[in-house]
């Protein structure tokens, strides 16, 4: 039995084995099932010994040996995630009354009035209701015993108001990027002067014919609460380079556009300029700043130009300018000679004069009510290097005034002509655009081409600024800052408007600002006075000293001689020194003939052949 | 008992500082109101929701716990709402 039992375990095994697979089959009398199991320990036996087949290997290809680092640490990868923007929309909701059953028609009076009867009158209502009245009663009466949220410190606030410890700070609130593909800088921000909610933003390219030919001309304005689309679009005909609200009439605006012409917006009427100057009247270059005039019809404006004229209109009546000055240095009105301006500086408490800040980098100091033209232009100031794109009164102290130009800013004094009182010191980039801070006297802010926004305390910090942000990465041109003094807007060059707000400490006065200020100022004047006065001195005694010397050489040379004569005096002077080498040189050379000469009479025969050779080497010296 | 409820309405009307009662039922109906039509349905519509929040947020933190009051305050003035008492 167990025989037959085995061949059939030993045909199953080889079936298997060619399967590969291993199995081990025992077999049990059917008495010894049930059993206990009796363990019993045995050596190891060997079942199965598959030996390598050779003829596999056949089916392989050996690979090259290579190195496989293996770290036993979970696999990381990277990911980046950029969300999407999301554009969002403010919409208002309509309340509707619902919740009544479904064969309930809410629009009929009196089947509501059946069934809010119906509700009064059941009991678990009643219940509740005396329930939670109870409840109310008791707020209501508590709220009516104190004010549980009343200020105690409220009075002493105002005096403590030392946060002096606090960093000054800024933050961005939002960002206003131009829409369109093209984008444009965003050459000039204003706001909205009642409440302070909307902001104003000129786009124009100011790259000289570099402008794009699909660049659109809009300018927007911008609720500041969204970001994500103007509240209004302004078409004019031209980009506009500059923008000014209306102070007084808050649907007003005012714009200069690149082609030199002046329009005003009404934004009750819509995108269109309500009237554009004629072209004709207008400036020839763009138009870098407009501003308002303090005027009984509030309605007069000025605009200043690179072309060197400074014009006046009403802008009920857009067709030609009321008023026109050249600004010309030479008081003659020579449109040739003038300079171009780039900002104007006007201040409603001293309405007959104003500023006009110039390419070349002076700084022309006008009266509006003189009799002549050429008495208009009273005074001006040098400084700077190149043109001032910045130029304002001190708010408190309008004697004093800041210009922001080529790589410094500067504070002048208006009795101090020929230097300003105080400056910064050169900075890496050209600084942009600047303006003084409304509520603190000695704070002003500066953009700069790098994209940084310094907010300088001359009370804190002379030579830096005391707070330094890089904003974006492209130049910024123009800054803005609200008359609260808390919030401020600047332009870059892509159109990306960014709204800061600075910290409390930056727009808060500080107690006896003004007169530390006002004390720094006079300080700094009077420095500049004195030095004034020396370098008057030296340079009187330095005419009188060269007027001696020259009275002595008058007799013989004519007295000064004009630069012409100098120039002509130098030439003479030149050409007789270069006679004097050429005769040098021809003597010598005479010389050294001569001593040659000697040599070939000794040797007559070979005159000609040695003549040759000296006609040769007269050639050679000659060449 | 209508007139104690009555009562205690004006009684709570009367209360110095109140402008207004709304009362309103699980469906979001105003049952009663003090103020004109438009208000009511504005304040009974954001009401509910404020509500469940609330209560939401209370039960969550703590299960056995429930919303018994709610004051909204605000610059102007304050808004005080009282949850019926659910019963099961």
């Amino acid at each position: 039995m167990t025989s037959l039992i085995e061949g059939i375990w030993h045909i199953l095994f080889y079936v298997c084995m060619s399967k590969m697979e291993i199995v081990y089959v025992y077999t049990k009398k059917r008495s010894e099932f049930g059993r206990q199991c009796n363990f019993s320990d045995r050596p190891a036996e060997l079942h199965v010994d598959i030996l390598p087949d050779i003829s596999l290997a056949a089916n392989f290809t050996v690979r090259d040996p290579c190195n496989v680092t293996v770290q036993c640490a979970e696999e990381m990868s990277e990911h980046e995630v950029n969300t999407e923007r999301f554009e969002s929309e403010s919409r208002g909701i309509n309340h509707v009354e619902g919740g009544w059953p479904k064969d309930l028609n809410p629009e009929d009076m009196e089947v509501t009035i059946r069934y809010r009867k119906k509700v009064e009158k059941d009991e678990h209502y009643q219940n509740t209701i005396m329930q939670i009245a109870g409840l109310m009663e008791h707020c209501c009466k508590q709220n009516n015993a104190t004010d549980i949220y009343q200020e105690f410190f409220e009075e002493e606030d105002d005096e403590v108001v030392e946060e002096s410890e606090e960093q000054p700070s800024a933050k961005t609130i939002n960002v206003f990027r131009d829409p369109n593909e093209v984008k444009r800088t965003a050459t000039s921000l204003c706001w909205h002067p009642d409440g302070n909610h909307k902001l104003a933003v000129a786009y124009s390219s100011l790259e000289f014919q570099r402008a794009p030919n699909d660049m659109s001309f809009d300018s927007y304005i911008w609720d500041i609460e969204n970001p994500n689309k103007p509240e209004m679009t302004l078409k004019p005909v031209s980009p506009l380079v500059c923008l000014e609200y209306n102070p007084k009439d808050s649907h007003i605006l005012v714009g200069g556009s690149y082609n030199g012409q002046i329009a005003y917006w009404d934004t009750r009427k819509g995108s269109q300029p309500a009237e554009m100057s004629t072209i004709e009247h207008s400036h020839r270059d763009p138009v870098y700043k407009v501003i308002w005039l303090q005027s009984k019809t509030g309605t007069d404006i000025f605009s200043a130009s690179t072309d060197g004229q400074v014009l006046w209109w009403d802008i009920r009546k857009m067709s030609e300018p009321f008023e026109r000055l050249v600004l010309d240095p030479s008081k003659k009105g020579n449109l040739d000679n003038a300079l171009g301006a780039v900002s104007l500086e006007f201040e409603t408490t001293m309405p007959t004069k104003f500023m006009v800040g110039t390419e070349q980098g002076l700084v022309v100091s006008c009266n509006r009510k003189a009799k002549t033209p050429a008495e208009k232009i009273v005074c001006t100031y040098s400084g700077h290097h190149g043109p001032i794109y910045a130029l304002q009164r001190n708010p408190f102290f309008p004697k004093n005034f800041l210009t922001v130009a080529d790589w410094t800013a500067r504070i002048w004094s208006e009795d101090i002509k020929e230097s300003s009182i105080m400056w910064t010191k050169y900075h890496m980039a050209h600084l942009l655009d600047g303006c003084w801070s409304p509520v603190r006297p000695s704070v002003f802010f500066t953009v700069k081409m790098d994209g940084t926004l310094d907010v300088w305390d001359i009370l804190f910090k002379q030579n830096d600024p005391t707070l330094s942000l890089k904003v974006c990465d492209e130049a910024l041109c123009s800054i803005r800052v609200q008359d609260n003094g808390r919030f401020l807007g600047c332009g870059s060059q892509l159109g990306t408007t960014t709204l800061l707000e600075v910290s409390a400490g930056l727009c808060t006065l500080q107690k006896n600002e003004k007169a530390m200020v006002s004390e720094m100022f006079e300080r700094e004047t009077k420095r500049e006075k004195i030095l004034e006065a020396r370098h008057r001195e030296m340079r009187l005694k330095e005419r009188s000293r060269s007027e001696q010397s020259r009275e002595d050489e008058g007799k013989e040379a004519d007295g000064e001689e004009s630069t012409e004569e100098l120039v002509a005096r130098a030439e003479r002077e030149f050409f007789d020194i270069m006679e004097a080498e050429k005769k040098k040189e021809w003597n010598e050379e005479r010389q050294r003939e001569k001593e040659k000469g000697v040599c070939e009479e000794k040797d007559f025969q070979e005159e000609h052949e040695t003549n040759g050779v000296s006609s040769f080497t007269r050639r050679e010296i000659s060449l | 008992m209508t007139a104690e409820v009555e009562e205690t309405i004006k009684r709570i009307q009367s209360q110095k500082g109140v402008q207004g009662i709304i009362i309103v039922n699980a469906e979001g109906i105003p049952i009663k109101s003090t103020l004109d039509n438009s208000s009511t349905v504005q304040y009974a519509g954001n009401v509910h929701q404020l509500l469940m929040k609330a209560r939401g947020m209370v039960r969550d933190i703590d299960p056995q716990n429930d919303l018994t009051f709610l004051r909204v305050r605000s610059k102007k003035n304050e808004i005080m709402i009282a949850p019926g008492v659910k019963t099961i």
